[in-house]
């Protein structure tokens, strides 16, 4: 035994992933080419929704495919309440709008939170291929639920027009916008680390591994998974209101069930459970999109085909390769 | 009298035209083991699994310490201090040993909800779950995952995690299985004291153990108790050498 704690290899990975996002969007900005800060923000805010959906299920063995239900919530309620605050109308209860942004992020957390609580009340009940299929299907309620829903543009969706602000930042330029999604997923990081190695993450990794074990422990599978489903959709749904302050437009596709299979596509390419993961995952996706889209149309044949690979060789995804098997104290 | 420390009334449980259970009562007295024995398929562990609150029994009841915990699910027994081994090791495979042991302390004190403390670096589960560990000679394998254990030493976390879970009942579902004659001595011995701290009830094979170490022994064929005495009273009980330890009546 050495002197001091060595530091894993994952974590060294994952701070090289984090540090390299944050200085590609730096060196985008300091050459003047604006449109990479923008696909950085894009990484950053993806990687934040995946790694809320990584607490479910990389922790917690919990393969939502619903989670686009919260991604959208997140960026229906920053687009409902920041078109209310430019129309100057009163929403619901005569409530304000708000373009401030972490009031935006606060709605969007409470929302996504108790529309989590619902859905992961009824769900977690079952296991397997049915919990999958029943958070589809309340995905896909709420999905057309918003395309049949003309207040808020209905199937066309609704623009913003000009992006939320936050105190002190000039939210309008790339780079201050950037800094705020980087700082968010940082945060999110930061959490998925805290909780993993906590009393609650050592139950909720347990219960997936061996539910009947837990039990026989004095904890209650159910209570714990449904508290990291809930946590995760909070997560998931902050980052869907950052995406819609990026693209200034929030439609009935980010609740789509090709966004819940995009976000465990992120997941899974990055490493399942693992920190950096979802990170690792969005940057390949983003990248993927930007460089191989210009060339082809059919990149998504491309990323099948690397999601392919991940799956057959490499089940640790991309941080599985980088840094070797996880390790459980 | 003291109430019993487990109390098992009229236990019936079905699996379709099976009667696993069979009007089952059952008695566990503080500071006593109480040995289950049977022929396989006599329904030994099924009855275990309604005492911890795997199983639902169809009818009869469970009372702990006088209380009744019929209603409770395998969580709420364990908060009230029932303790259970599986016959076949049922452990957290990716955690090392400690870890198996520490979430037992944690579930023990229903610390589960605290999202910031790297448990690791917290001595309140570190502590425990090292001296139960010590009191089962595991120690040295503390950092091993627990699918890389041998299975003698999975048996041996098995009552580690037991023990640190502090219970006031113990139920052991075949200890001994498969641990080889020097570990079946050590573990003997073992239970031997164990019976100090809280109660056993002992599902075992292994006859030598079950005579070494019972107050009282309970014979259980095709789901009912067929007798029910000391270790001598059962020895010599007549129904029990011919219909289960395969001796013609003298």
């Amino acid at each position: 035994m050495g002197a001091s704690m060595p530091v894993s290899r994952e974590a060294v990975v994952s701070l090289t992933l984090i540090l390299a996002l944050l200085a590609g969007a730096l060196i985008a900005q300091a050459s003047g080419e604006t449109f990479y800060v923008t696909l950085a923000t894009r990484i950053a805010i993806l990687a934040l929704a995946a790694t809320g959906l990584n607490l479910a299920l990389g922790l917690g063995g919990l393969v939502s495919f619903g989670h686009a239900a919260f991604f959208g919530i997140g960026g229906y309620a920053c687009g409902i309440l920041a078109i209310h605050a430019y129309n100057g109308e009163p929403m619901i209860l005569g409530l304000p709008g708000t373009q401030t942004m972490p009031v935006i992020w606060l709605a969007a957390l409470v929302a996504s939170g108790l529309v989590a609580v619902a859905i992961g009340a009824l769900s977690l009940r079952t296991s397997g291929v049915y919990f999958i299929m029943i958070t589809l299907a309340f995905a896909q309620m709420i999905y057309y639920f918003a395309i049949s829903w003309p207040a808020y543009g209905g199937e066309d969706g609704l623009s913003i027009f000009v992006r939320d602000n936050f105190p002190g930042v000039n939210t309008l330029k790339p780079l201050p916008f950037f800094l705020i999604c980087f700082a968010l997923l940082a945060a999110g990081l930061f959490f998925f680390g805290l909780v993993r190695d906590s009393r609650f993450g050592a139950a909720l990794q347990a219960a997936r591994q061996n539910p009947v074990r837990v039990a026989a422990l004095g904890m209650a599978p159910f209570r714990i998974r449904l508290v990291a489903f809930v946590l995760s959709a909070m997560m998931t749904g902050v980052a869907g209101a950052l995406y819609v302050d990026l693209n200034r437009f929030v439609s009935p596709s980010m609740l789509s069930w090709q966004m819940s299979g995009e976000l465990i596509v992120l997941v899974v390419l990055g490493g399942t459970g693992r920190l950096a993961g979802p990170l690792a995952g969005a940057a390949l996706y983003v990248l993927f999109e930007f460089l191989l889209g210009g060339m082809t149309e059919r990149w998504q044949f491309f990323l099948g085909l690397i999601l392919l690979l991940v799956v057959l060789f490499a089940r640790g995804g991309v941080v599985g390769l980088l840094a070797g098997r996880a390790r459980h104290g | 009298m003291a109430e019993p420390a487990l109390g098992v009334a009229g236990l019936v449980k079905s699996f379709g035209a099976l009667k696993a259970t069979d009007g089952v009562d059952l008695q566990l007295n503080a500071g006593e083991i109480h040995a289950l024995i049977g022929p396989n398929g006599a329904g030994k562990s099924t009855l275990i699994g309604q005492i911890a609150g795997t199983l639902r029994p169809d009818r009869g009841e469970i009372r702990l310490y006088g209380r009744d915990v019929t209603h409770l699910d395998a969580s709420g027994r364990s908060r009230l201090g029932v303790a259970r081994t599986f016959q076949v090791s049922s452990l957290v495979d990716e955690f090392s040993a400690l870890r198996n042991v520490m979430l037992a302390v944690q579930g023990r004190s229903r610390t589960s909800y605290r999202f910031i403390r790297n448990v690791m670096n917290d001595r309140t589960l570190v502590d425990p779950a090292r001296e139960a560990l010590d009191r089962v000679g595991l120690s040295k394998r503390a950092d091993v995952p627990a699918s890389e254990l041998s299975h003698g030493e999975r048996r041996q976390l098995e009552i580690a995690v037991a023990l640190a879970l502090g219970p006031k009942v113990f139920l052991l579902d075949e200890p001994m299985a498969g641990m080889g004659p020097d570990g079946s001595r050590a573990l003997t011995g073992f239970l031997h004291r164990l019976r100090e701290e809280a109660p056993i009830l002992l599902v075992e094979h292994d006859m030598d153990a079950v005579f070494a170490l019972a107050d009282r022994v309970s014979v259980l064929v095709y789901g009912r108790v067929v007798a029910s005495g000391t270790v001598d009273e059962i020895r010599n009980d007549p129904v029990v050498r011919e219909a289960y330890l395969g001796e013609p009546a003298a």
